[in-house]
């Protein structure tokens, strides 16, 4: 579904390149996780994949990039935004400020499509009850708190329904339910076909969440696989990714020989009930 | 220097009631974190300490004065406030000149400022974009751009709005570590954040916000082991905590050392 192959990009005016040689594939109908440090080039492959690098942000960008069978350099912002929605890092710039309610943000990419008025107001509603905010739908895009805010930017580009989504930090400013059910939202939208990309530092939940995690380190892909196995890397100390607190304490445990050595250290809640019942019954016998 | 809210309530010119009657101090040197689910209220209440919003009713000190009686220029000699969104809070064309902005403001003689802001820098890991341009930096690197633009002003009261949002692990870490030194200087520190790991860790006390009110007010012990509430409130215990009550075990570890610390216990 998205494939890029010796993917190279600098900024315009830099004399440095932020990504080289980056190469990716994402199968269509998966959630795959993307991590990296601050400044690591996250948001700007989360450009390059949805077409803002090169078509808005300029730069120098070389390597061949396909989303859902388009060649998007050689392609418009125009048909790009039409196969691939990007949730921007933040959603205050999201906002098109060319609205006064949510609602009519909601609509706003409907309505340049020429959508029905009809069909426009039964997904906005669809899209609101998903993410919880009926009851921001009358309130001004800007007078909501940052989180409503974020929910309200993630809804106005799942409204679009286009089969690759693009999340570049789409929960940093959720509380913790609001975070779950997001990344809910996205397991219901790969079930249903859709694509996802998600740039993400919440360890745990991509864990739940991603099928394959791609980590960005020194402007290149460093490491790819399975979630549990990528997220679990005590390479990601070093690449200052971090792991979850029960990789560490499952890491910790291991060092004090109270836990036998694993091959794969726990990342989630799940993994370690998995892992820390062994060791109440190691105990016992 | 102390703060406190009194009964403080605040209703939006559009009618939102954001708080509905606040009232907690938080003494001199104290570390508080202050979580609760979206649209809690929580950055409404921190934007009444350094007088960017008057109460409805009530009342809000800090140290001697009340903020009714003082400009926000005045205030921000006693409380910086670190805003959520960097990009409403940065404006200049240089990493330096926004962090200067409040030294100077604050009157510092230039040498001051300068030794300020090469602090503040340095401790939010910036010393290299001393001169770029805050545009060109990413949004974490932003975020910690306006936190080292009010670590400058060495104001006695802290108040981050969500400092660890869009940080990296070493980025958590560093202000892990400015929390832990602003206490120990015996200035008042108050956050709000949606990482509960960070919270427990960190703080030493915790309050949870729901729907404009105050639903718990403890230690982050104490705090994250009310189910309740926290469901209330849509937020979850931290990691280990969550283990350790799907174990069964009856004891409250905050940080990985604790969890450790009890395994090794049981394993005697
Ligand atoms: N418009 C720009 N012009 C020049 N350099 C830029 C520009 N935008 C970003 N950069 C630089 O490119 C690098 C990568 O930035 P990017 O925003 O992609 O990082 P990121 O991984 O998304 O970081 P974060 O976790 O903070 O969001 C950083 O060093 C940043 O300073
Ligand atoms: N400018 C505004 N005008 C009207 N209502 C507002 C405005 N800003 C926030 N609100 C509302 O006031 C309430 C409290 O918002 P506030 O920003 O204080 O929440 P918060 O707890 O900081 O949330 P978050 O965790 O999402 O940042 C919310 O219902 C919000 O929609
Ligand atoms: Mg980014
Ligand atoms: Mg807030």
């Amino acid at each position: 579904m998205i494939k890029l192959s010796d993917v190279s990009y600098a900024y315009p005016d830099t004399d440095h390149y932020t990504l080289t040689n980056v190469d990716l594939d994402v199968p269509q109908g998966e959630v795959v996780g993307i991590v990296g440090a601050s400044g690591a080039g996250k948001t700007t492959l989360a450009k390059i994949i949805s077409g803002f690098i090169p078509h808005v942000d300029g730069g120098a960008l070389s390597g061949r990039i396909e989303v859902d069978g388009i060649n998007l350099p050689e392609s418009t912002l125009a048909i790009a935004v039409s196969h691939v929605g990007l949730v921007i890092q933040s959603p205050f710039n999201q906002i098109s400020g060319a609205k006064f309610t949510v609602r009519e943000e909601l609509a706003f990419g409907l309505e340049n499509q020429g959508v029905e008025r009809e069909e426009m107001a039964t997904r906005v509603g669809e899209v609101a009850k998903l993410l919880g905010i009926e009851t921001l739908l009358d309130r001004s895009p800007y007078a909501l708190s940052g989180g409503q805010q974020q929910l309200v930017a993630i809804a106005s580009m799942i409204i679009m329904r286009t089969p690759v989504l693009v999340m570049d930090e789409p929960t940093s400013q959720l509380d913790p339910g609001g975070t779950r059910m997001v990344f809910d939202v996205m397991s219901k939208l790969r079930d249903s076909g859709i694509t996802l990309v998600v740039f993400e530092h919440k360890v745990e939940l991509l864990r739940e969440h991603a099928s394959t995690v791609h980590v960005i380190a020194d402007h290149q892909i460093v490491a790819s696989g399975p979630a549990r196995k990528v997220l679990s890397d005590p390479r990601l100390e070093k690449w200052a990714i971090g792991t979850t607190r029960y990789t560490r304490a499952a890491a910790l445990a291991e060092e004090k020989s109270l836990l036998p050595k694993s091959t794969e250290l726990p990342v989630s809640l799940e993994d370690s009930i998995d892992v820390f019942k062994g060791f109440k019954n190691l105990k016992k016998g | 220097m102390e703060v406190s809210f009194n009964d403080v309530k605040y209703t939006y010119p559009g009618g939102v009631e954001a708080l509905k009657g606040i009232t907690f101090n938080v003494p001199t040197g104290q570390s508080l974190a202050i979580v609760g689910q979206n649209g809690a209220g929580k950055t409404t209440l921190v934007r009444h300490l350094n007088g960017i919003f008057q109460p409805t009713s009530g009342t809000v000190t800090v140290g001697d004065w009340t903020t009714a009686g003082h400009t926000i220029a005045e205030l921000s000699a006693r409380v910086g406030y670190v805003f959520q969104n960097p990009d409403e809070q940065l404006f200049a064309r240089k990493v330096f000149d926004d962090v200067a902005f409040g030294p100077r403001n604050l009157k510092f003689d230039e040498e001051a400022v300068a030794s300020a802001v090469t602090e503040a820098l340095e401790e939010t890991g910036l010393t290299k974009e001393a001169q770029s341009h805050p545009h060109h930096l990413s949004l974490s690197e932003r975020k910690r751009v306006a936190l080292a633009a009010v670590l400058a002003m060495k104001t006695p009261v802290v108040v981050l709005d969500e400092p660890t949002t869009g940080q990296d692990h070493n980025g958590v870490r560093m202000i892990a570590s400015i929390v832990k030194k602003l206490r120990e200087a015996n200035r008042t520190v108050i956050a709000i954040t949606h990482d509960m790991d960070f919270c427990a860790e960190n703080f030493e006390r915790v309050i949870v916000m729901a729907q404009g009110e105050v639903l718990a007010d403890s230690s982050p012990e104490n705090v994250f082991n009310l189910p309740e509430v926290l469901a209330k409130a849509r937020v979850e215990a931290p990691q280990l905590e969550r283990l350790a009550s799907s174990l069964g075990w009856k004891s409250h570890p905050m940080n990985v050392d604790a969890f450790v610390d009890n395994l090794e216990a049981k394993s005697r």
